[in-house]
């Protein structure tokens, strides 16, 4: 199309004619490029930073803002904030048990490269697959359950909780950990035997190379990522609409809900000041984490 | 001192070993059992032999295979956009625009720090005007997925370029007589083949587990179908879902080794999905 033919265009007008004109030409090349991330991605923040301010009439108002107050938004966001800090430390924690366990092993090994693998795969593909995974094991139709059934352990007993919070923040778990993975195993390379034998031979123990060597160092890092995965929960939306269809209790459900409401109640201002709110603390935790990944860096 | 010292590393080595097989059972457990059992679920015959059924009956769904077909299509487009947009700019940027390199990598690692809800907040009028003026396909989706695979695609190709003297290789075919053309699709393409693969596997994957675009934008795509249809029948929507699962592990599977076949020091970064902070996009 006309971004493959751009580079010869750009040739063909470009070669030096007069100093200014040819710098002027070579951003002719960097054009359709622009161009189409100005119209797909920086016109539709645009949109909805503009669009937050706006009401149905296209009257300027205050009023999305004023509307976060209400009382299902409100808990919406304590909803989501519990969800992600839970999975996000609980995969934090299981996720760095796992990379430590892979980087004690041998580094071109092929445990190691499988299990990096299958994490990109489980932290980048579709929530709802995973989602379905658990309905097939655990779900009331599943064989774990089956067998627990049988065996006398009826974990439904209270109610299907898969299909709650708390079986959201399980499946979450299933991305989260190998997320972990992958964010935290650089860190875990960069860690140096030396270190240890160091400490053994100033008669520290393991606790001493943990307490004061590896954990200090490691610390940030560790942080670091318990914020991305918290912004990773943060702002999923597949997995929680794939299991829990009534009532939205997390954010991103509020925003779809209230773009384009099945009752016809669609408020697109008010969606729109609801993601300016999970703009802002996910970019909040985003810029943490870079400091974090900085300060890391200088160790590691 | 010596022997207790070695002692001392015995049990510890030990206990790690120990502390190792612990955690990887339990990984084991946690991460293979829900996947057994979406095949386990999905091959159930009613008295509790195994059949096919299922799977036979996926044709049966022309909604489903309609959508199969869709998100199919649309990772086609989408990675061949993809690369169409990415490759000649980077080239070029790395070339002519050096002082741009920052720009652009701020752009393209952008949709990162943009939850793909809050960009389908955006696109939502935008998609309205496109259905009304030019076109209501769901083929449309492919704009909107070039930007969400970019931040990953460029990773990708950035390590690509990184690798090869972009400038050198260039000249050298430019003062031979080559064309722009010429030097981007005989010179540039085949020394970053390895790149331009990983970051069409990527998108590939990437588009086929897509659903919070395509849902919201009221677009059946394949995960889309694949809850719609599990409210109806989960067999055949489990039977599905683990074969786009499976399709998935085989791209990126893929990528880790074709990478670590070419370049062994440089396969990890590659199956980290490129370089720099990793991200996750599964939710």
């Amino acid at each position: 199309m006309t971004v493959a033919g751009t580079p010869a265009v750009a040739t063909r007008v470009g070669r030096p004619l007069l100093g200014g004109r040819r710098f002027s030409l070579d951003w002719v090349g960097v054009l359709p490029f622009f161009a189409y991330v100005g119209i797909f991605l920086l016109l539709p923040t645009a949109v909805v930073g503009i669009g937050a301010f706006f009401n149905a009439d296209g009257s300027f108002t205050l009023d999305n803002y004023a509307h976060l107050s209400r009382s299902y938004v409100f808990k919406a966001t304590i909803t989501t904030t519990l969800l992600s800090l839970v999975t996000a430390l609980g995969g934090a924690f299981f996720g760095a048990l796992l990379a430590y366990a892979i980087v004690t092993g041998n580094p071109h090994g092929m445990l190691r490269r499988l299990v990096v693998s299958a994490s990109g795969v489980l932290a980048q593909f579709g929530g709802v697959t995973l989602a379905f995974a658990f309905i097939a094991s655990i779900g009331s139709a599943g064989f774990v359950y089956l067998f627990a059934q049988s065996h006398g352990f009826d974990y439904y007993a209270h109610g299907i909780w898969l299909f709650e919070l708390s079986g959201v923040a399980l499946v979450y778990l299933y991305f989260q950990i190998p997320l972990m993975v992958l964010v935290f195993l650089p860190a875990l390379d960069g860690i140096k035997p030396q270190w240890r034998e160091a400490t053994e031979s100033l008669g520290g123990n393991t606790w001493h190379y943990w307490r004061y060597i590896a954990g200090p160092i490691l610390f940030p890092s560790f942080i670091g990522a318990v914020l991305l995965l918290f912004a990773n929960s943060f702002s999923a939306y597949a997995t929680v609409n794939a299991l829990i269809n009534q009532g939205s209790p997390v954010l991103s459900q509020q925003i779809a809900a209230a773009i384009s409401s099945e009752v016809g109640a669609a408020e697109p201002g008010f969606a729109k000041a609801i993601a300016i709110e999970m703009i802002v603390i996910v970019t909040v935790v985003t810029i943490l984490y870079t400091l974090l990944q900085r300060r890391t860096a200088r160790w590691l | 001192m010596a022997v207790a010292m070695r002692s001392v590393q015995r049990t510890r080595r030990i206990k790690l070993q120990v502390f190792r097989i612990i955690v990887f059972a339990l990984a084991a457990v946690f991460f293979l059992i829900p996947l057994a059992a979406m095949v386990e679920f999905s091959t159930r015959g009613i008295n509790g032999e195994r059949t096919l059924e299922y799977w036979t009956s996926i044709v049966q769904y022309p909604d489903m295979i309609k959508a199969i077909i869709a998100s199919v299509q649309l990772a086609l487009i989408t990675s061949v956009a993809m690369l169409v947009l990415l490759v000649p700019t980077m080239v070029w940027v790395r070339l002519k625009l050096p002082q741009l390199s920052r720009i652009v990598e701020f752009v393209c690692l952008l949709p990162l720090t943009i939850p793909a809800i809050v960009l389908v907040t955006g696109l939502f009028p935008m998609y309205i005007w496109l259905g009304t003026n030019v076109s209501d396909s769901i083929l449309t989706l492919a704009f909107a997925y070039v930007v969400l695979v970019l931040p990953y695609c460029y990773r990708a190709i950035d390590a690509g370029l990184g690798a090869i003297d972009v400038k050198t290789l260039s000249e050298a075919a430019r003062s031979l007589g080559a064309s722009w053309l010429t030097v981007m699709w005989r010179v540039i393409v085949p020394n970053i083949s390895n790149a331009i693969l990983n970051a069409t596997l990527l998108s590939v994957a990437l588009v086929l587990g897509e659903y919070t675009v395509a849902n919201v934008l009221l677009y059946s795509n394949l995960q889309v179908e694949l809850v719609h249809l599990g409210r109806a029948n989960a067999g055949v929507s489990i039977a599905v879902a683990v074969a786009s699962l499976m399709f998935a592990f085989v791209l990126l599977v893929g990528i880790a080794f074709v990478g670590g076949r070419r370049r062994r020091t440089q396969s990890e970064a590659v199956t980290n999905l490129g370089k720099g902070p990793v991200q996750g996009s599964a939710g």
